[in-house]
């Protein structure tokens, strides 16, 4: 059975210029111990589906969905209070700018302790010892030591390292990652993806990394889903995505890539007709 | 013939950061001692993870910060802005496009005040030259006349990208710094305004210096490359030694990081995640 | 040029539309602000027409009508619907004649510590370094003073009336637009714009008041507003302290301030200039908190 199962899901948003439509009719699925890869460009409603799911959307956002099942529970006929209970718990989830996501004002420490004292009742004792564990886990060097420091003090690839932290903090059945690398440097980048990779296997976790990089979902990705403009424009496990993409936007998209550039130009969206793209997916 | 447009020799730039109240003054070295001459026409990546000085480096080339040692030619001519001497004409022959398209068009400038602006500072042309040459570029960086009037929120990312690299061709300059152009687009996009400034080079004989954290992009457009790691250029030299057989450790580390979407690399990775 | 201007007056116009039509709905989103801006449009409707609506002219005294009530009060009179005072003038009538003054005091308070206080924390904002702590230093020893209290020293160095009342008023409220420009350039002064200008040659004038200004406009209009009411509530106690206009100037603080001594007697004096003051006040400070959220980005929802 699937972790995770969205079905038509449809996200608006009520604007000055009238309803805008974020996420047009996405279906998608993760299984446990999977790694799923939503992948596309800006305005391709790729956070806005996750952050629907999470219940994260402010209250302009109008979401519907024919199903919205997590776990064997169906998220849309969750209360408030009772989703509260679900988000952070078993599904959590960790953002692109780890500065931003970290409250500037308390040590790490305690906003690891935070999260297990809202979802896991455990005493002081117990949650500091955990505390330690987490940040060893996720490779961060003198934890114990560590659990002090505040935010600013830390680099970039650590605060993501520190959020991984909390977002595993209580075992959680799916990790979303919301382009957990963009805002970091290539080596830093390959370090946190080693990361997430293992502690997905180890703890069997479904994991959802969102990014608008392909060589991300080339080192990562089990499946693959890309989007376009709020619409899915394909579903490919990675080999076949890469090895024989189906859609035109795909093939674009992959044809973008400058790492492929056979000529002196490289072929463009515009080369393969993107809005003709929807009208073959949709059909 | 040799014909350099710039060169620069140890280039250095230390910032203090003043001692406040409770920490003692103490000194950073952004750039340590950077040498590097670019040929007209040629393209040079200066690739760096963040805080490795790229950036400092490129605001002391297009002669926006002083470099606290060193000497820069530009064209053959010494300049040194922290002594003064930085004539219009030296102005107008370095120009840069920046790295977020969101934050480098002034928000309450129309698009053809945008470019008009620099041939109103810098030349004696009657407004009616100035829209003709602006309306000119416009349309050669691949945007339209009906752009002309419109402010800068009213384009996507790729489209101001295009408007600030025609801003910086208004002046006709020698050299473009391009600071991480594209890092701020989308695939697509970016393929966009990869192709449309290869076009410009071969048309004006643009010179570019290109800084970028992307070595595909990088290894897309260089002639010249060089690798920049804390405040020195660790490695330097053309496209294809330098990607062929880096020699600085640093290097290696920076390729082996930087991500594979070949269907051979996905595959090993597969046949490891199976086997384990 | 007719081709340019032609062509300029086509494609600029649904953006400008767009933009009103954008600020109208996030202005109109707060209702308070909307009901702000009627009364304050009304005000200014009965400013500008106060002769011709106005049923007798604001000094004239009715020996035969002293403190008559309101006219729903016994005794009223329906030539004097609000009644008249000590001696003998028409409360309505002074009281539209009084808007005008409000109005005036608002705008060449609000103009003339917005335009000093934009050049003085533009300059300080821009330069920084010793210009900006020495602008910095003398604007807090401004702001230490409670700022009524500072108006009346002024006042009464340069001698009551109007006008230095207004000259005093603006140089109280000057520092908090001195402050929020310069806050508002430091902000802007690292964008890439700024420096993209510089690199094509602008020059410091250039930069500091073409390129950098109009981007910090949006603050400085809602401080305005609020200075606006600021400016009529102490002009109003300057009046009613004797420092402001003199009587028999019909101002609305000048007017509380003869009316006091029928406080038990005449209910009317007092109470409506009184309330004419809360209305007027009341209606730009709702009006400013419509304009912030219609024209702070942060606050507006995606």
């Amino acid at each position: 059975m699937a972790l995770l199962e969205i079905e038509n899901l449809v996200v608006e948003f009520d604007t000055a210029s009238g309803p805008f439509r974020a996420v047009d009719g996405v279906s998608l699925s993760v299984a446990r111990r999977e790694v799923l890869a939503i992948v596309g460009e800006s305005g391709s409603g790729k956070s806005v589906s996750m952050l629907a799911i999470m219940g994260l959307l402010p209250w302009t956002a109008k979401v519907t969905a024919d199903r919205m099942d997590f776990d064997g529970t169906d998220l849309a006929k969750l209360g408030v209070a009772d989703r509260r209970k679900i988000i952070g718990k078993d599904m959590a989830m960790i953002f692109q700018e780890p500065m931003a996501s970290l409250n500037p004002c308390f040590t790490v420490g305690f906003q690891i302790e935070e999260v297990l004292r809202v979802h896991m009742n455990m005493d002081r004792r117990q949650r500091r010892a955990r505390a330690v564990e987490l940040l060893e886990a996720v490779g961060i060097q003198e934890p114990a030591d560590r659990l002090g420091s505040y935010p600013h003090q830390m680099s970039g690839g650590q605060c993501q390292r520190v959020m991984i932290a909390i977002a595993i903090a209580c075992n959680p059945k799916l990790l979303i990652a919301d382009e957990p690398t963009t805002a970091l440097d290539v080596t830093i980048q390959k370090q946190i993806l080693d990361l997430l990779i293992k502690l997905q296997a180890e703890h069997g976790m479904g994991l959802i990394i969102i990014t608008h990089n392909m060589g991300v979902v080339a080192e990562t990705a089990d499946r693959v889903i890309v989007q376009y403009k709020g619409r899915k424009m394909e579903e490919a496990d990675v080999l076949s995505l890469f090895a024989s993409p189906k859609s035109n936007y795909t093939k674009a998209l992959l044809s973008a890539l400058p790492e492929n550039a056979t000529g002196k130009r490289l072929p463009t969206i515009s080369d393969y007709d993107p809005e003709a793209a929807i009208a073959g997916a949709t059909s | 013939m040799r014909n350099v447009v710039l060169e620069a020799r140890d280039i250095v730039r230390d910032y203090h950061i003043g001692g406040g109240l409770f920490s003692s003054a103490r000194t950073v070295h952004a750039v340590k001692g950077v040498t590097l001459s670019v040929e007209k026409g040629r393209t040079l990546a200066i690739v760096g993870e963040s805080g490795c000085g790229k950036s400092t480096l490129a605001r002391i080339i297009t002669l926006i910060d002083p470099a606290t040692s060193g000497e820069l030619f530009i064209d053959g001519a010494k300049v040194d802005i922290a002594r003064g001497g930085l004539t219009p004409e030296l102005r107008r022959k370095v120009q840069i496009v920046f790295q977020n398209p969101y934050g480098s068009l002034n928000p309450r400038q129309k698009i053809g005040d945008v470019l008009g602006e620099p041939l109103l500072i810098n030349t004696g042309a009657p407004a009616g030259e100035r829209r003709d040459r602006a309306m000119t570029m416009l349309k050669k960086v691949g945007l339209e006349e009906k752009h002309f009037n419109r402010y800068p929120h009213m384009f996507s990312g790729g489209q101001r990208q295009r408007i600030a690299i025609a801003r910086a061709l208004m002046l006709n300059p020698s050299l473009l710094v391009l600071d991480e152009p594209v890092s701020a687009l989308d695939l697509s996009v970016q393929a966009q305004v990869l192709n449309l400034l290869a076009d410009l080079q071969d048309e004006f004989h643009l010179t570019y210096v290109f800084i970028s954290h992307d070595l595909s992009v990088v290894r897309y457009i260089a002639d010249e490359v060089m690798v920049m790691y804390y405040g020195e250029a660790v490695e330097y030299g053309s496209r294809d030694e330098v990607f062929s057989e880096p020699q600085h450790s640093y290097t290696r580390t920076l390729f082996a990081a930087t991500p594979r979407a070949d269907i051979d690399s996905i595959k090993a990775r597969l046949a490891a995640k199976t086997a384990a | 040029m007719a081709h340019t201007s032609a062509l300029g007056s086509v494609s600029t116009d649904p953006s400008r539309r767009r933009q009103i039509a954008e600020f109208w709905f996030y202005f109109s989103e707060n209702r308070g602000a909307v009901i702000g801006l009627v009364v304050f449009a009304l005000l200014v409707v009965i400013a500008l027409a106060a002769p011709l609506i106005a049923p007798h002219a604001p000094n004239a005294q009715y020996r035969d009508a002293v403190l008559v009530p309101p006219f729903w009060e016994e005794g009223g009179r329906a030539a004097y619907p609000l009644g008249t005072d000590a001696v003998g003038r028409d409360m309505l009538s002074r009281l539209l004649y009084g808007s005008r003054y409000s109005l005036f005091i608002g705008v060449i308070v609000t103009s003339i510590a917005l335009s000093g206080g934009i050049v003085v924390g533009v300059v300080a904002g821009y330069f920084r370094g010793w210009v900006d702590t020495a602008i910095m230093r003398l604007m807090d020893i401004i702001l230490a003073f409670p700022s009524l209290l500072l108006a009346l020293v002024l006042v009464a160095v340069l001698g009551p009336g109007l006008t230095n009342a207004m000259i005093a008023i603006a140089l109280v409220l000057q520092p908090h637009f001195v402050r929020l420009t310069r806050a508002a350039v430091m902000a802007e002064k690292t964008r890439d714009y700024v420096t993209a200008a510089k690199v094509a040659g602008a020059g410091p004038l250039r930069l500091m008041f073409r390129t950098i200004l109009p981007n910090c406009m949006a603050p400085l209009i809602v401080q305005g507003t609020l200075s606006f009411s600021t400016a009529i509530l102490d002009a109003a106690a300057l009046g009613f302290l004797g420092m402001g206009a003199q009587p028999p100037t019909p101002e609305w603080g000048t007017m509380l301030a003869e009316a006091r001594e029928f406080i038990l007697r005449a209910w009317w004096v007092v109470t409506f200039p009184g309330l004419a003051i809360l209305i007027t006040v009341l209606a730009i400070n709702v009006m400013g908190d419509g304009l912030r959220d219609a024209l702070d980005p942060k606050l507006k929802r995606s």
